[in-house]
């Protein structure tokens, strides 16, 4: 278990981050989701013992990170926001130097190996250069050096930075696999990323802790507002369909506010509403039953992304 | 001291690897060459001489290849993001410090041993005893030693390679005029300040004539072991910023 009070760390005179407090239970996948600057990285770097904090405890596993750094550090992997490599090093010579930084002895690096370079798809690539690898298979080495010493907590700094879609996949999966083995720590800025793979978030915003909990937790503590997009075509030869099919969506139960209205030539209508429920039934039930042709009905953002953008204060807050 | 063996191994590994510090060596001795041929070898002069020009030179080359090799030691890992693999692996700062700056030396003194071939020139063609080139060498490497601790001091300073450069290039400076300024001086500030220079006190009166002082060998291993004391503590204190 991993348990943080009241932990803050400024820079200089600036707050980085806190106070916060929270706590990850063994076997827990949990995403840290923050705007730029929210303070994860900082937070993931006292956490992996990487920086100290300014006040304030971390337990990891029942020792206190701040008094006893080294004990901590053995039961952690951390896989920065850049890996950590060196482009001169063999991915397996780098992957023995981590196992044997982390305590491990040679024989035991060699003996852990293939079962690391398995997990993480790097068997190709094993006898090449760092240097020379893909930024998504340096992502993949940045990983196999976080868990060659088969560490119980797992630390991922925005692990899916900087890959192509593909690799975005292939990582996401990598991290499944990993939930199986380890207590998982994500840090994203990417909504669907962390609502894929973690059972828990903590949101940060400002350095502070804006909200933690499951996704419906979340959700459940704001006063929801959904938005809902509609797309409907119009007979040809209607009038003022518009305001009709306005009518008919205000009528709807749990519409409160027609927000935007765009017509988009021969693809339709496009009417974007805000709601107080999920009512999407109703709304194309609505439809319907008025004779229009519907086209397309689904959430404008997702609810994560609704919960995200009420917690860090709007859409401005990134400003 | 496990980690630190490790490091070591690592770092001497990268330094063999490393074309900058195969070019640096080549254009180290080159120089060393081609001061040897104008300076030391000008003219008819003893033996000892000769030997002792020599020695005047390849302090300086010592000093150079000691700022060279250590500027980039932890800064360039900082600039790289890979110090965050030692930094959160089960390792005192201590290990880190002393295996990269023990790796530097290694190859500072690889470096040294190829500059040999000069004073055995000079002891085949003259009358110098195998005495004073070891003595000459030690105090080469003792020099060596103090330049590279304090270019691992700027290196863990500074986030950046340049800027680390600097400022050991200018601590060594200082550290190298150090006898002039204590010239200016009277009594026991004249005295201390004199004795902190890094190679007129030290180095050209005894080593550089093939003399061993112990309070020479004291001096440079103290100023060796000051700077990296300071690399360590400068490297605690980040985390802590």
């Amino acid at each position: 278990m991993i348990r943080a009070t009241n932990l803050s760390k400024f820079y200089g005179g600036k707050r980085a981050l806190g106070p916060v407090s929270f706590e990850i239970e063994d076997g827990e996948t949990v995403g840290f989701l923050g705007l730029n600057g929210a303070g994860k990285t900082t937070a993931l770097r006292i956490l992996a013992c990487d920086l100290r904090p300014s006040s304030g405890s971390i337990e990891v596993g029942g020792t206190d990170a701040v008094a006893d750094p080294h004990e901590v550090r053995k039961r952690i992997g951390f896989l920065p926001e850049h890996p950590p490599v060196y482009p001169e090093m063999v991915v397996t010579e780098y992957l023995t130097y981590a196992g044997e930084l982390r305590g491990m002895s040679r024989a035991e690096t060699r003996k852990r190996m293939p079962e690391v370079l398995d997990v993480t798809n790097l068997n190709d690539v094993q006898n090449e250069l760092i240097g020379t690898l893909s930024h998504g298979y340096r992502q993949r080495v940045g990983i196999a050096q976080a868990i060659i010493h088969q560490p119980k907590f797992l630390i991922l700094d925005e692990p899916t930075r900087g890959l192509d879609p593909v690799q975005i996949v292939e990582m996401r999966n990598l991290i499944h696999d990993l939930k199986q083995a380890h207590t998982v720590l994500i840090s994203s800025h990417i909504l669907t990323e962390i609502s894929q793979t973690c059972d828990r978030l903590l949101v940060l915003g400002k350095g502070k802790l804006l909200g933690a909990g499951t996704e419906e937790e979340l959700s459940a503590k704001q006063d929801s507002v959904m938005q809902i997009s509609v797309t409907i075509r119009p007979p040809k030869e209607s009038e003022d369909v518009e305001e009709a099919v306005k009518q008919v969506l205000s009528a709807v139960d749990g519409v409160t506010k027609i927000a935007d209205v765009l017509d988009q030539g021969d693809n339709g209508l496009l009417f974007s509403l805000d709601t107080k429920r999920d009512c999407r039934a109703d709304v194309s039930r609505a439809v319907v039953e008025a004779k229009y042709d519907l086209i397309r009905l689904d959430f404008s953002r997702s609810e994560l992304e609704n919960t995200f953008i009420r917690l860090v204060g709007g859409t401005d807050a990134s400003n | 001291m496990r980690a630190t063996r490790i490091i070591y191994r690592r770092e001497l590994g990268a330094y063999l690897r490393s074309p900058f510090a195969w070019v640096l060596s080549a254009l180290l001795l080159l120089v060393a060459g081609v001061f040897f041929q104008a300076y030391a070898l000008a003219g008819d002069m003893l033996s000892a001489i000769v030997l002792e020009r020599y020695f005047f030179i390849m302090c300086g080359v010592a000093i150079a290849a000691g700022l060279l090799l250590s500027f980039r030691l932890i800064s360039e890992e900082r600039q790289t993001h890979s110090l965050i693999l030692l930094n959160t692996s089960p390792i005192r700062d201590t290990e880190i410090v002393v295996g990269k700056f023990l790796a530097a030396l290694t190859f500072l003194a690889i470096l040294l041993v190829l500059s040999i071939y000069m004073p055995l020139l000079i002891k085949v063609n003259g009358k110098i005893t195998s005495a004073q080139i070891l003595v000459g060498y030690i105090g080469l490497f003792l020099v060596g030693s103090a330049t590279l601790a304090i270019g691992t001091f700027a290196s863990a300073l500074a986030n950046n390679q340049l800027i680390a450069g600097v400022v050991s290039l200018v601590i060594i400076i200082l550290l190298l005029v150090m006898n002039l300024f204590g010239a200016k001086l009277d009594g026991v500030v004249r005295t201390v300040v004199m004795d902190l220079d890094l190679r007129r006190t030290h180095f050209d009166p005894s080593f550089q004539r093939g003399i061993l002082n112990l309070k020479d060998i004291i001096f440079y291993l103290a100023m060796t072991y000051f700077f990296l004391l300071l690399a360590v503590k400068t490297m605690e204190a980040k985390r802590w910023q």
